[in-house]
């Protein structure tokens, strides 16, 4: 029992990162219907942001956290108006072969720019284990990661569902020609997409950083791909699936390594892709739309 | 007899032509003896992934050079070591090597760090009959073709092999530490760790140990902490983990984090400045690992190596420093035995060497070029390695 609650604790600390990520693919999504694959890229570039900021400037955490979300929030933006915008007409396989050039542009000129090594950050957040009951333990920096997880997820929500400019990403995630003729500014709108979203995957390579001690200019790529898989369980293109699927996916890869075989975790993940597609596309918290033609 | 003449005159024929051909790769061979450099080729990693192994063996090696060039160099000719970047690249180290081949003239190569980049580039060399020496190559297949079982003539390493450092670390866990009971926790993408693993697991239960469990993961997992619970229930004694730096300093840092407490044992795959940057030093204590060489032992040949590379490159020599210094004896070593030094006789002469004095100890060539020696075993003790013990061969 107790070593289940200990892999429980694992699974939710690593689903914390999942569901930051997996924000971003389903806020994306649920506005232009863009799969975003430079999205773990992003995250990768807020990882070095957050080292750049910690060992080289010496600042500490929460500036560095706060500076790369800015920073990955407009690099976000960048990114949509260069690579995406112009497709936005375009049959949406061109835009999804983009996001895939725009991946490979990213991880492979921050290999350029950073040498391919890995990096290791320095101690930032003093690192304190609790025992609870025995043998359970957690630490600080896991307490961390959750808090700040939890925090961003609710100012995500308030933004979302309070703000105007919340309102105006929902009027446009649910018709975008109607929203415009209402007066809504559809450009500007998915801009604030996309930087909300890419700030978020900013933050998640932060936490990341400092919890495993460990960055290089690949590292996106399997956690983007894992966020993907949360995004879709969850329903693609609904905020609270993709939360959800991010914690489901973390409980369950801790518990397939430490019940089952250590190698089976990453292929039942992506078993789970592909029967959710099969048997419910629209993920757990999606519902059947019928689509208009 | 008609017929008979016939032949006799091909035959002729054909002689004469070899020995034209001979003349000529005889008189090539001439010119590259007359000239007054002798060239040894490098090729090293330089760059990528391992970039810190191939740098280490570069100055190591070029440290000896430039002391036999001082004492006036061998065969009254003097050393020039001309080395390539594989960029820690197979492919790059083929094209690096058919360079110092056909262009520098090379009579032989070092080279490369990696057990993978050298069987990337000794063919190359092998179909130009020119030898080489992998400081640090531990892979069996390197120098014998698992195919055949046949030894690759012109291929040597300087270094001990896969089977050997995973019996030592069994025999440590058993004598030294007193552990009966051993997890493995392994690399599945890499035949350095797997075959370790294995020696290890074959020497621990000869003695009586036992292995509760074997895991793995993948070199790009960040998190390992579900399966370490799961290590952590079975309570081992001891747990091996064959693996490159990177992995293993987040596997020992996470253990150390969910209180796994007893030691952690590796291989040579862990000598790297980055290790205690990524594990933490206070993580580290408490773990072992085999390694060719310790810059702490109490030997001459050793406290003088180590003296002389500090002052010329203002840090402590690590492994692959000392395995690229030995590397430069052994070659400079067949160098003065070839009397010519062709790369066939060079060649000939490293099969023959016999108790050459080197850093990592006395080097002789068994009949699968492989060098006979021990190893070290290390400690890491916060974040610093210190020398436990030497085992003999």
């Amino acid at each position: 029992m107790e070593e289940f609650i200990q892999q429980l604790i694992n699974g939710i600390s690593l689903g914390s990162i999942y569901a930051l990520i997996a924000l971003g693919y389903t806020m994306v999504y649920g506005i232009v219907k863009l799969i975003n694959f430079a999205h773990g890229d992003i995250y990768m570039v807020g990882a070095y942001l957050g080292f750049f900021a910690i060992a080289i400037l010496g600042w500490p955490f929460l500036p560095s956290l706060l500076m790369a979300m800015a920073v990955c929030a407009v690099l976000g933006v960048v990114i949509e108006k260069l690579a995406y915008k112009p497709l936005r007409n375009a049959p949406r396989i061109a835009a999804l072969i983009t996001a895939i050039g725009v991946s490979l542009f990213l991880e492979y000129s921050m290999m350029l720019l950073v040498k391919p090594e890995v990096r290791s950050f320095p101690q930032v957040l003093s690192d304190v284990q609790y025992n609870l009951f025995g043998s359970l333990v957690i630490s600080s920096r896991q307490v961390i990661i959750l808090v700040v997880t939890i925090a961003l997820m609710l100012l995500l929500q308030y933004i979302v569902h309070k703000t105007m400019i919340g309102k105006a990403m929902r009027a446009v995630s649910h018709d975008k020609q109607a929203a415009q003729l209402m007066g809504i500014s559809v450009d500007n709108t998915i801009s604030f997409t996309f930087a909300i979203g890419s700030s978020l995957a900013a933050a998640a390579g932060v936490l990341v950083g400092i919890y495993y001690n460990a960055i290089n200019p690949l590292m996106g790529i399997m956690p983007g791909l894992k966020a993907f898989v949360a995004a879709v369980l969850g329903g693609i293109g609904i905020i609270p699936g993709a939360m959800a699927g991010g914690f489901l996916l973390g409980i369950v890869e801790a518990m397939v390594s430490g019940y089952g075989k250590s190698l089976y975790r990453d292929p039942v993940a992506f078993i789970i892709l592909i029967i959710i597609l099969i048997v419910k596309p629209a993920g757990l918290f999606g519902k059947n739309v019928r689509e208009k033609v | 007899m008609k017929k008979f003449r016939l032949y006799a005159l091909l035959t002729a024929v054909v002689m004469l032509a070899a020995l034209v051909v001979g003349c000529g790769a005889g008189g090539e061979e001439k010119k590259a003896a007359d000239a007054k450099e002798i060239i040894i080729g490098g090729n090293l990693e330089l760059s990528g992934a391992v970039a810190t192994f191939g740098t280490a063996m570069k100055n190591g090696a070029q440290l000896y050079f430039d002391e036999v060039n001082a004492a006036g160099g061998v065969l009254g000719k003097q050393i020039k070591f001309e080395v390539l970047d594989n960029k820690s690249d197979a492919t790059e180290a083929a094209n690096a090597a058919t360079r110092l081949i056909t262009q520098d003239k090379a009579v032989a190569i070092m080279g490369a760090a990696t057990s993978g980049n050298t069987m990337g580039y000794m063919q190359v060399a092998t179909d130009n009959k020119v030898p080489i020496i992998t400081p640090s190559g531990t892979a069996l297949d390197v120098t014998v073709d698992p195919n055949t079982k046949k030894v690759r003539d012109y291929v040597f390493r300087t270094c001990f092999i896969d089977p050997f450092q995973g019996i030592v670390m069994a025999n440590f866990a058993t004598n030294d530490l007193k552990a009966k009971t051993a997890v493995l926790y392994v690399d599945n993408q890499s035949p350095y760790a797997k075959g370790l693993a294995q020696f290890f697991e074959e020497s621990f239960i000869k003695q009586g140990g036992q292995i509760l469990a074997k895991e793995a993961f993948v070199p790009e997992d960040q998190d390992f902490k579900a399966t370490l619970t799961k290590i952590k229930g079975l309570n081992p004694d001891v747990i091996y983990v064959p693996a490159y730096y990177e992995p293993v300093g987040k596997i020992v840092k996470q253990s150390r984090e969910i209180g796994i407490n007893v030691p952690i044992l590796g291989g040579d795959g862990w000598d790297s400045p980055k290790l205690p940057e990524i594990a933490g030093a206070a993580a580290l204590n408490n773990t072992f690992f085999t390694n060719h060489y310790s810059s702490q032992q109490d030997d001459p040949t050793i406290k003088s190596f180590v003296e002389k590379y500090q002052a010329k490159f203002g840090q402590v020599p690590d492994t692959f420093a000392a395995l690229g210094y030995d590397t430069a004896i052994l070659l400079v070593d067949a160098v003065k035995r070839s009397e010519d030094g062709t790369p066939e006789k060079i060649k000939d002469a490293l099969i023959s060497a016999k108790e050459v004095q080197a850093v990592t100890g006395k080097l002789s060539f068994d009949e699968n070029h492989n060098p006979i020696k021990g190893a070290v075993i290390l400690e890491m003790k916060d974040g610093k390695q210190t020398y436990k013990t030497y085992v003999k061969p």
